[in-house]
């Protein structure tokens, strides 16, 4: 079960500003959904191990060749603000 | 001359090679098509003309001198608008990236053009590619060319609407839990899912990263297989990109010649002694009747053809849908954290500090499906609740992936209903997110287990006014895409023989 609280508390770890209707909507919602998921509580899975990913890839390092990114000015191009060779953003702290 | 629209791969390199058209006409046909009807079907959110024009010149004058255009040489192809393709618009169906311009091409998308394919625009898809309706959108809905009171199935929608109507020869989607497939099968036209790693995510906007892959669809197995032959390949630009297929040879090696040995003659040979589960779990009575039906036909086709075929049981496959919608909005929630305001995209106005810029600027941005997702993830991922919810879905994938590999040591390929229904009215399940997310039951395994999926018309219903096509899945193991491109087209030879001509198709042909 999901309260208005728990909506609150994620939504602003989400970063997202919702209003009181969106909030009350996500409450049933979100319970209704979570509800259905407890179908997972009956699968024993003592010592299974986590899959995070669908093949058991390895790393692996790209040869140390020089090539050419698209540069800041053209990535800046597409910046809602900018100055000089910066993103522009209100104040961060006092 | 005859409509250059609804051919096939095969048909349009012929009359090239033989100049009997150029690429340049091809495009313009597509185009004009395009612009005579796309305002009642919605396929494309912007068009690439400029691009198109370009690429066909370049087939034309490669041609002239006499040299190789490439394996896609003058094919129209819609690509769906969460993979970039530069100096375009790049919406993923999201209000939140304004105006963005993309500065490069997605490796797909080079790949494609590189074969000399014609880039007709760019697709609508549900906003970021979560949906199945593709309903979510801050633009306007596409239509389902058989009946344009329904949907044509999501996320992938767009570009399925595209080559359903004949716009373009194929579509390129993604498929993240059967974005690719549910509107194939809607649509009534091939569509795949490849093998998770087999190709390049470069310059595809993220979803869930473990679970995203891009396909094509097309109207026929073999342009299907054409197609991904050109898509497929390792990538220095996707870390999870697969490297081993390509550097094993001889008997080690996976078969990735999709193309060779789709030979009509011999085609139902293949079918003799071949073993196939039909999965049992998705034929309860949630599956709709006509749909059961079609899928009881092929079952005896198949039989008729000499195949063995079983009916099995996948353990844990239910429970795929919640173990999906934990792990995948998990990995969009911080995925789409960076759609903030800050790089690109549409920003808030005059906001006060930072954080409500962020907040401001993702509450505009974000539609309400894109909203559930990420609360959702983040819900899964925050404290208290990890263990619950992510770790245990984490677990329970793992279980599902060891039941197929079960599964597949006494089959070659799976066969299942791609969907429960087939294409709804529009409006009939957006509020219910649950119910909206069942749409996918069959589809998603095969995203948590990375093994490819493809999915092909098999029949028309007739329980709704107007004819709806019913597509059929199949399964198989990890880098046996070779096995369900051979299986898929051995059975479009000895199906009942079908056009699957949409209205939209049918009336520009």
């Amino acid at each position: 079960m999901i309260t208005a609280k728990d909506v609150e508390h994620v939504a602003r770890l989400a970063r997202l500003s919702l209003t009181e209707e969106e909030k009350s909507l996500y409450t049933d919602q979100l319970s209704r959904i979570l509800d259905y998921f407890s179908a997972l509580d009956q699968i024993d899975t003592t010592g299974v191990e986590p899959m995070s990913h669908p093949v058991s890839a390895t790393n692996v390092l790209r040869s140390d060749t020089v090539v050419n990114p698209p540069g800041h000015e053209k990535m800046l191009k597409t910046a809602p603000d900018k100055e000089d060779a910066f993103f522009r953003v209100p104040k961060i702290s006092d | 001359m005859s409509s250059l629209i609804g051919k096939r791969i095969g048909e349009l390199k012929t009359l090239l090679q033989e100049k009997q058209v150029s690429a340049a006409e091809i495009a313009e046909a597509h185009l004009d098509h395009i612009k005579n009807n796309d305002s009642q079907t919605h396929a494309f959110l912007n068009l690439t003309e400029e691009l198109a024009r370009k690429q066909a010149l370049a087939v034309d004058q490669k041609l002239a001198r006499g040299e190789d255009p490439g394996a896609l040489a003058g094919i129209p192809v819609a690509i769906k608008d969460n993979i970039s393709v530069a100096e375009y618009p790049l919406t993923c169906g999201s209000k939140i990236l304004g105006d963005f311009i993309a500065p490069y091409n997605a490796t797909v998308a080079e790949k494609l053009f590189t074969a000399g394919a014609l880039c007709l625009g760019k697709a609508t898809l549900d906003e970021f590619a979560m949906g199945s309706s593709n309903e979510n959108t801050s633009f306007p809905v596409p239509r389902n060319p058989w009946d344009i009171d329904r949907v044509p199935g999501g996320s992938s929608g767009g570009p399925a609407v595209s080559v359903a109507s004949g716009y373009s020869a194929i579509g390129i989607g993604s498929d993240t839990g059967g974005s690719i497939r549910l509107p194939a099968s809607f649509c009534g036209i091939v569509g795949m899912k490849p093998t998770y790693g087999l190709v390049s995510r470069f310059g595809l906007t993220a979803y869930a990263s473990s679970l995203d892959q891009i396909g094509p669809f097309a109207r026929s197995v073999e342009d299907a297989a054409i197609t991904l032959s050109v898509l497929l390949g390792e990538d220095g630009k996707d870390a999870t990109s697969l490297r081993a297929p390509f550097e094993k040879s001889g008997e080690q090696a996976p078969d990735l010649d999709f193309v060779q040995g789709l030979k009509k003659d011999n085609a139902p040979d293949y079918l003799k002694g071949l073993r196939v589960g039909v999965i049992a779990d998705f034929l309860s009575d949630a599956i709709s009747p006509e749909i059961k039906a079609q899928i009881d036909k092929v079952r005896k086709v198949l039989g008729d053809h000499g195949a063995i075929v079983e009916e099995v049981t996948v353990s844990h496959i239910k429970e795929a849908l919640p173990v999906y919608y934990i792990v995948a909005t998990a990995e969009a929630s911080a995925n789409l954290a960076r759609f903030d305001g800050v790089r690109y995209g549409a920003r808030a106005d005059s906001p006060s500090d930072i954080t409500t810029l962020y907040n401001r600027s993702r509450e505009a941005g974000f539609g309400d499906e894109v909203k559930r997702r990420i609360m959702l993830g983040t819900y899964a991922l925050s404290s208290g609740y990890y263990d619950a919810y992510y770790k245990k879905a984490q677990q329970v994938r793992r279980l599902i992936k060891e039941s197929f590999d079960r599964t597949f040591e006494r089959f070659d390929v799976l066969l299942s209903p791609t969907s429960p229904s087939t294409a709804f009215k529009i409006g009939e399940k957006v509020d219910d997110p649950l119910t909206m997310y069942l749409c996918d039951i069959a589809t998603l395994p095969a995203n948590l287990a990375g093994i490819p999926g493809l999915v092909l018309p098999c029949g028309i219903s007739t329980e709704e006014k107007k004819p709806l096509p019913v597509g059929l899945q199949l399964l198989a193991g990890q880098l046996k895409d070779a096995v369900l491109i051979k299986t898929a087209f051995a059975l479009e030879q000895v199906l009942p023989p079908e056009t699957y001509e949409s209205p939209v198709l049918k009336a520009a042909i």
